[in-house]
């Protein structure tokens, strides 16, 4: 990047938050995605609206690429840049600008970890459900430009689900306002839920304002122990079927429980074929009706053990456990290549046994957790990226699964985007005219193509 | 160094919170997940030694608070501290590396003795004419920081006063040796006092063995291997010679590289010393009852810092939280962050100071909204970081070893 153009971002942001040593690029040629690196030109860490817009505007006109970023957490590449351009990272906008209890709301900077949101509301038993595996890492900014879901996604829905107001810097610099706090508004077209799931092709978040809802009164967290892998699936289904919905329902095989388990010690069963950690939540006299018909499924369908967590600090270690599933996988090998195939729920147990057919086929190791309740699976496989031909094959078991997965009325990726790493298959899924459709809409926010290029379509 | 430790690496970013450099500068450079790949690269040849990029390594601070964090078991802070140690290794030791490292550190004598002038100094009243003069402004700033920490230091070490043996109280019920760590017993001799006197009274015969030498983690941190190795056979063969239970400590740092002389060494010896090592916490918890029973009510307000050493390295956590709930009318309070490190991490206050201070400021304004009137810690760098912050304000927070309030409580009459 030239050396002229570095000194104007200075200008902006200051030398301290402008990086274009060979070091700092280095690390921020990557995000979590296995595989794929791309060194940007430089990096720079806004503090305030009026510099992400001065910045946009001063690479809008020098045709400079700007690409967004978080705590680079994303799973499809969608925090690298793919043409050496700018990665504006959102961590120094970490302000909680406002929990607002009469219209229950909370606006706040895109740089806020998703957890502090958390805590901050949970405060003042209000609640905002949306919990990515991630939350403790990802900012709010990460979460609604790939429409994150959670733990919570069965019974309360994802990121898109609570965002109410928006305000943007369009690729020109100029401010984009959608939304607000308001319930109901029907004016003009939808561009709040357009911008959410934009994956940072359409704008750069600098204020979000989402939905908060009152805390439920009581959550009793239970595991059931499955010898059998189908049962577990079954006994997802049955729970669907008989009307309750779980605030969580979980699902983690063999592999992963016992890389859960190596690292958290919460007592996870390491003889059996899997484990659903479920959630119920509201009030008290509800939710121990709920478990109590949980409990009684999980039993019809052969469950081996069924455990009630006694108290908080159970309930907590167990969940946060989960949460830790993806990273404790690349305990057994380094590269681990997560999928995000989503078929609806109804279809878990052909899914699962898919994707224990494709492993065995290409001969891969593949653990799975995921969100079992709302069809979202995470098929991780375990590779060593020194062995190309291992690689070969993960990727090749994976255009399998999501065949299956399109087949079954699924789509590619329930949470991570498309990012750099599923542009493939999206054509395959929305057709020719959904990806003209979304190329109109690209050409409609950003004329010139700056903001995160090479990404979804 | 062995790449795959660096390979398993998936870039989560599961450390980023965890990390106390990152929480101040929001920079990959300065997060764990960062380093590993710096160092990786490195090792690619994608980067060179720059400068810049040991600059930046520098920056950590080796709590190893990425390690608790870390679902994959990548340890950050050690593939780091590795890193430097070999790249110290190679280059071999300075003039002045050579002269603290091998002969200084390594002889508790001579140690003890170049205390001696600043004792002078401090009981001259030439300290307090020093600073009122603001001479040390002449100075290079890192005696300057140095003089600054320094608490009040006691008339001897323990090391000269303490009998090799203490006798139990009451039944004997076993014999453990005490390690006394060198800054513990120069500086912090009431607090060991207190730690020896706590085991004496629970029934331990405690053997203290007058030669035993430093630990050796300044050799590590100073990229001196082979002195590292020698203080370990030194204290292995000390040790070795009394038949003890247990090898105890109260200096955090201090047990944390005991436990690790069974890597450094080969030999059964070594691994048996190192599985006898407890810190005083881990021993006391042992006896809950017993203590509950000994100890009398003390009206304070008591809040605890994780050391780095004791949560992240040793992974203890519950115990001293445990011992402190046993004083009866003690408040506890939990304190926000209690194992992100207070930013003394060895030499790296004298080192990075400005980055030090941040990372104090955040331990202290955590401390400060608990409310507490007494921090309690178990590590010396951290008593002497958090002693000399938490003193300088209108409403002093005072500072003790876990042993010191314990037998407070049991003193009461």
């Amino acid at each position: 990047m030239e050396p002229s153009f570095i000194k104007e971002l200075q200008t902006i942001v200051g030398e301290q938050y402008t990086l274009s040593d060979r070091e700092s690029l280095a690390v921020y040629g990557y995000d979590s995605t296995p595989e794929i690196e791309s060194l940007p030109g430089a990096v720079v860490l806004p503090a305030t609206a009026e510099d992400v817009s001065r910045i946009l505007r001063l690479c809008h006109d020098a045709g400079v690429s700007v690409t967004p970023r978080g705590s680079g957490t994303n799973l499809s590449g969608g925090s690298l840049s793919v043409n050496a351009g700018v990665v504006m990272q959102t961590s120094r906008l970490n302000r909680i600008i406002e929990v607002d209890e009469e219209n229950l709301t909370a606006t706040v900077e895109p740089g806020v970890v998703t957890s502090a949101l958390h805590r901050e509301v949970e405060s003042r038993s209000l609640f905002y459900p949306p919990d990515p595996g991630s939350m403790n890492i990802s900012t709010m900014g990460g979460n609604v430009a790939e429409n994150s879901g959670g733990l919570r996604g069965l019974k309360y829905g994802v990121t898109a689900d609570y965002v109410m107001g928006l305000e943007t810097v369009l690729a020109n610099g100029d401010l984009l306002r959608t939304g607000g706090k308001v319930v109901k508004d029907v004016a003009g077209y939808s561009l709040n839920p357009l911008l959410v799931s934009s994956e940072g092709t359409l704008g750069f978040f600098t204020g979000i304002t989402v939905k908060l809802i009152p805390k439920p009164q009581g959550k009793i967290t239970m595991l059931a122990h499955f010898p059998v892998l189908q049962d577990a699936a079954l006994a997802v289904s049955a729970i669907i079927a008989a009307k309750v919905i779980p605030a969580t329902l979980e699902f983690l095989d063999k592999v992963t429980i016992k890389c859960v388990e190596d690292y958290a010690h919460v007592g996870l069963p390491l003889n059996v074929d899997a484990v659903l950690l479920i959630e119920v939540d509201g009030h008290p006299a509800v939710i121990a009706e709920e478990a109590a018909a949980v409990a009684e499924i999980c039993k019809k369908y052969r469950c081996s053990f069924f455990q009630t967590a006694q108290n908080a600090d159970e309930a907590l270690n167990l969940a946060a456990a989960r949460r830790t599933a993806l990273s404790a996988l690349a305990r057994l090998k380094p590269t681990t290549i997560l999928e995000d195939a989503t078929v609806p729920r109804s279809c878990i147990a052909p899914m699962l046994k898919v994707i224990q057919e494709a492993a065995a086929k290409y001969n891969v190791t593949i653990g799975t957790f995921g969100h079992a309740g709302d069809g979202n699976l995470h098929p991780t496989c375990l590779t060593d990226e020194r062995d190309q031909d291992e690689i070969r094959r993960a990727h090749a078991a994976f255009a399998e699964i999501f065949d299956v997965a399109i087949a079954m009325g699924g789509t590619i990726t329930g949470e991570h985007g498309v990012g750099i790493a599923k542009k493939k298959y999206l054509p395959r899924l929305v057709g020719e005219s959904g990806i003209r459709v979304m190329r109109g809409i690209k050409q409609a926010f950003d004329p010139k193509g700056i903001l995160n290029p090479g990404k979804v379509f | 160094m062995d790449y795959v430790k660096l390979i398993n690496c998936m870039r989560c970013g599961m450390c980023l919170p965890a990390c106390p450099t990152y929480k101040e500068t929001f920079l990959e450079t300065a997060s764990p997940r960062g380093r590993v790949a710096l160092v990786r690269k490195l090792q690619e040849g994608e980067l060179d030694q720059s400068e810049r990029l040991l600059e930046y390594l520098s920056l950590c601070l080796d709590c190893q608070a990425c390690a608790s964090a870390c679902p994959c078991g990548v340890n950050a802070g050690e593939l780091v501290a590795e890193f430097t140690c070999e790249r110290k290794g190679e280059a071999g030791l300075g003039f002045m590396e050579n002269l603290i490292l091998r002969k200084l550190v390594p002889h508790p004598d001579r140690l003890e003795a170049s205390m001696a002038p600043m004792r002078v100094y401090q009981r001259s009243g030439l300290q307090k004419l020093v600073r009122r003069l603001g001479v040390l402004k002449m100075f290079p700033k890192p005696l300057e920081r140095m003089e600054g920490l320094l608490p009040a230091l006691p008339s001897r070490p323990l090391r000269q006063t303490i009998q090799e043996v203490t006798p139990a109280r009451g039944t004997e019920r076993g014999t453990v040796g005490f390690f006394l760590g060198c800054v513990m017993s120069l500086i912090f001799s009431e607090a060991s006092r207190a730690t020896i006197q706590l085991l004496s009274l629970l029934g331990y015969r405690v053997i203290t063995p007058r030669d035993q030498v430093c630990c050796g983690a300044p050799n590590m941190l100073g990229g001196d291997l082979e002195g590292l190795k020698e203080a370990a056979r030194t204290n292995v063969e000390l040790f070795g010679g009394f038949d003890v239970d247990y090898i105890v400590t109260d200096c955090g740092g201090c047990g944390a590289e005991l436990k690790k002389y069974g890597h450094h060494l080969d030999g059964d010896a070594a691994a048996e010393f190192s599985g006898k090592v407890r810190d005083i916490s881990q021993i006391l918890a042992l006896h809950a009852g017993e203590l509950r029973q000994l100890l009398k009510p003390l009206g304070r307000r008591v809040t605890y810092h994780d050391p780095c050493h004791i949560a992240h390295c040793q992974g203890i956590r519950q115990e001293p939280r445990q011992l402190l709930k046993l004083i009866p009318g003690l408040d506890y309070r939990e304190l926000n962050e209690a194992d992100a490190c207070c930013g003394s991490a060895g030499t790296y206050n004298i080192q990075r100071p400005e980055m030090a201070d941040k990372v104090l400021q955040r331990k202290v304004d955590n401390i400060r909204r608990t409310g507490a009137d007494c921090l309690v810690t178990a590590n010396p760098g951290c008593l002497i970081q958090l002693k000399k912050a938490l003193a300088a304000d209108a409403q002093p927070v005072r500072v003790a070893h876990i042993t010191e309030l314990l037998l407070e409580s049991f003193m009461v009459k």
